[in-house]
């Protein structure tokens, strides 16, 4: 590791065995960011016989943290043994992905360190040797740039950065490090994995999406969405609240936490397209939006956007349908 | 159990958000805050582990925006206390004071379990409860969907996973979690309701001690983002609308 404190480490996410895909997009945008700071870039590997997940990593080099009390994620043991090779080694920028796990990660480790926080970053850069993160606020609606001249922990919104120049081409070098620091004060154990319950439908597998978000209000509206799906041979699917308030199981759920689909059709209804939920279709063939508010976020990812009152649109647009049918 | 919850105030999205004359942060005057969102399904499952377990809880927000509404609305709820800290700026702190100033606050309630949102929308730094979790040195778990007791002075935690995965991790207290959903939406309680509860019941306000924070990133400008790619948009009467998605449909083979 570069001595002047100047390297770029990257957290690699992985679970049951497979490195998480946006950590690639991490590795290709942490390449530029070490070279604009004459340091390194690191990849970071904690966990229990995945060395061999080092070999996909394009990185200058790989420290590797193994132990049979690091097999399963756990927030607090993942921080502890990351922030003591932070304290160690002095990075200059730690990137995490803005994921269940890099959140977690992220937050503790610029608190305990004392470095400043930036979250939900969707472009990085340095800039007279300060770097500079554009960050996503405010659902979408904002977008905020701050810089850090010194150390920083920076969590980057998933699919922000293409993938491509993360793999690497021939395995990087990897130093196995010593445990670091001991796992029996963390306060936590995993006790296992539970899969999601598996739901009535597959939404990644169908075509036509008719997906409904707050503005669907209520419960009740939710069969005139059907009621278009049905016309349009496709299957409703929902934003976080829509779930949230047990309107629809779990499994018809896209976004960060939810599916990530790729329909041939996605039809937004009443969705106002935070970055939470366009993590999980923003690469839909074809986007139709309808919303009432012209300023929502989801126009800016949808080819085609209609500023309207769906219960004005929604029934002409089943009724249209089923009259192209009969 | 002892459960604290922390609550903050953020921008009602709903509104227009405009940006101040230094570029750099948010124009506040006309500005409706609201609880941010996570925040309240934090309150829900303390709430809900009062109801089913049996527990105290106290709530703490900062004196801005409309924390008494919010703070008096937690009473409603359930909640035993509410603690409004005083003397905060009327556009709020950014999230680490806001976890520091928090922290001072927390140590009078001395809480088991201390439960907020995992993200709050309107900062840089948004993770209040994991940076709390760090500087209180206390475990922390976040983007969690349920909390429950697990036999004595832990919880289980469920934390989601993408793809609707969770893990199970259990938690030894005092602990901090940062909640993303309640196991239930947060319930609702009328405003009749939040009224009597304002004449018969008090805030606990107490003055927020200053804390000082390390480094924080400088906001260079806060902008609205002018999209490279936006929507062509569709204009004309619900009947019109409707025949121009089908004629795209069309064009494309995916009319049914
Ligand atoms: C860690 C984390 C994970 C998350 N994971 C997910 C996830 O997997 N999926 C997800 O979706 N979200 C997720 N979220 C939540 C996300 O941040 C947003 O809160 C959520 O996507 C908002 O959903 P929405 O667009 O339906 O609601 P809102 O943002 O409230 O938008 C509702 C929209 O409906 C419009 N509207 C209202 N009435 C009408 C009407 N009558 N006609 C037309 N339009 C109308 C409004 O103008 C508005 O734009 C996550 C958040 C966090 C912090």
């Amino acid at each position: 590791m570069s001595p002047a404190g100047q390297d770029v480490w990257v957290h690699i996410e992985h679970l049951r065995g497979k490195v998480a895909g946006h950590t690639y997009e991490l590795l290709g945008k942490g390449r530029e960011i070490a070279d604009a700071l004459g340091g390194q870039l690191i990849a970071v590997l904690v966990g229990n016989e995945v060395q061999p997940l080092a070999e996909t990593l394009a990185a200058d080099g790989v420290l590797y943290v193994e132990d049979a009390g690091l097999a399963e994620y756990t927030p607090g043991s993942h921080a502890a043994v990351i922030r003591a090779l932070v304290e160690k080694e002095a990075p200059r920028v730690v990137l995490f992905g803005a994921t269940s796990m890099g959140m977690d990660l992220a937050a503790v480790l610029a608190a305990v360190l004392e470095r400043p926080l930036i979250v939900n970053c969707v472009n990085l850069q340095v800039r007279d040797g300060r770097t500079v993160a554009t960050s996503q606020m405010c659902g979408g609606k904002l977008l905020c740039e701050a810089e850090a001249s010194g150390p920083v922990v920076v969590t980057v919104m998933p699919g922000s950065f293409p993938s491509e120049a993360g793999l690497a081409k021939s395995p990087p070098p990897v130093e196995v490090v010593p445990m670091p620091a001991p796992l029996e004060a963390v306060g936590m154990r995993a006790i296992r994995i539970l899969e999601p319950e598996p739901g009535d439908v597959d939404i990644t597998k169908s075509a036509v999406l008719v997906a409904v978000g707050r503005g669907i209000q209520r419960q009740d509206n939710i069969p005139l969405a059907e009621e278009l799906a049905g016309a349009l041979g496709g299957t409703v699917c929902a934003s976080r609240p829509v779930v949230d308030q047990g309107w629809l199981p779990m499994s018809r759920q896209v976004g960060k936490s939810g599916m990530i689909v790729k329909p041939k059709l996605y039809l937004a209804l009443g969705i106002s397209g935070a970055p939470e939920h366009a993590e999980g279709m923003k690469d839909s063939d074809l986007i139709i939006a309808v919303n009432s508010d012209a300023k929502a976020p989801i126009f800016d990812i949808a080819d085609y956007g209609i500023v309207i009152d769906m219960y004005d649109l929604l029934p002409a647009l089943t009724q249209a349908l089923r009259g192209r049918r009969a | 159990m002892r459960i604290a919850v922390l609550l903050n105030m953020v921008p009602d999205l709903v509104e227009e958000l405009e940006i101040d004359s230094t570029g750099k942060a948010l124009d506040t005057q006309w500005m409706r805050y609201v609880i941010s969102e996570s925040d309240d399904h934090a309150l829900e499952q303390a709430l809900l582990l009062k109801d089913r377990h049996g527990a105290s809880v106290s709530v703490l927000a900062m004196d801005y925006g409309d924390a008494d509404q919010v703070l008096y609305a937690a009473l409603a709820r359930g909640a035993d206390e509410a603690v409004n800290l005083t003397g905060i700026p009327e556009t709020g702190l950014g999230k680490r004071a806001a976890a520091a100033t928090f922290k001072e606050a927390l140590g009078g309630i001395r809480p088991d379990l201390i439960l907020a949102g995992v993200q709050a929308i309107d900062d840089l730094d948004a993770h209040v409860a994991g940076m709390l979790g760090g500087m209180m040195a206390l475990p922390y778990v976040g983007v969690t969907r349920s909390v429950e007791p697990s036999g004595e002075g832990k919880v289980l935690v469920q934390k989601e996973y993408p793809g609707g995965a969770a893990a199970e991790i259990e938690v030894t207290l005092p602990a901090v979690v940062g909640v993303l959903s309640a196991p239930q939406p947060p319930r609702y309680v009328p405003v009749a309701r939040i009224r009597e509860v304002m004449k018969t019941r008090t805030l606990d306000k107490r003055e927020a001690v200053a804390v000082a924070v390390p480094a924080e990133p400088a906001v260079i400008r806060l902008f609205k983002p002018e999209p490279a790619e936006h929507a062509q948009m569709l204009d004309g009467s619900p009947e019109e609308l409707a025949g121009q998605i089908i004629k795209i449909l069309e064009d494309r083979g995916l009319a049914p």
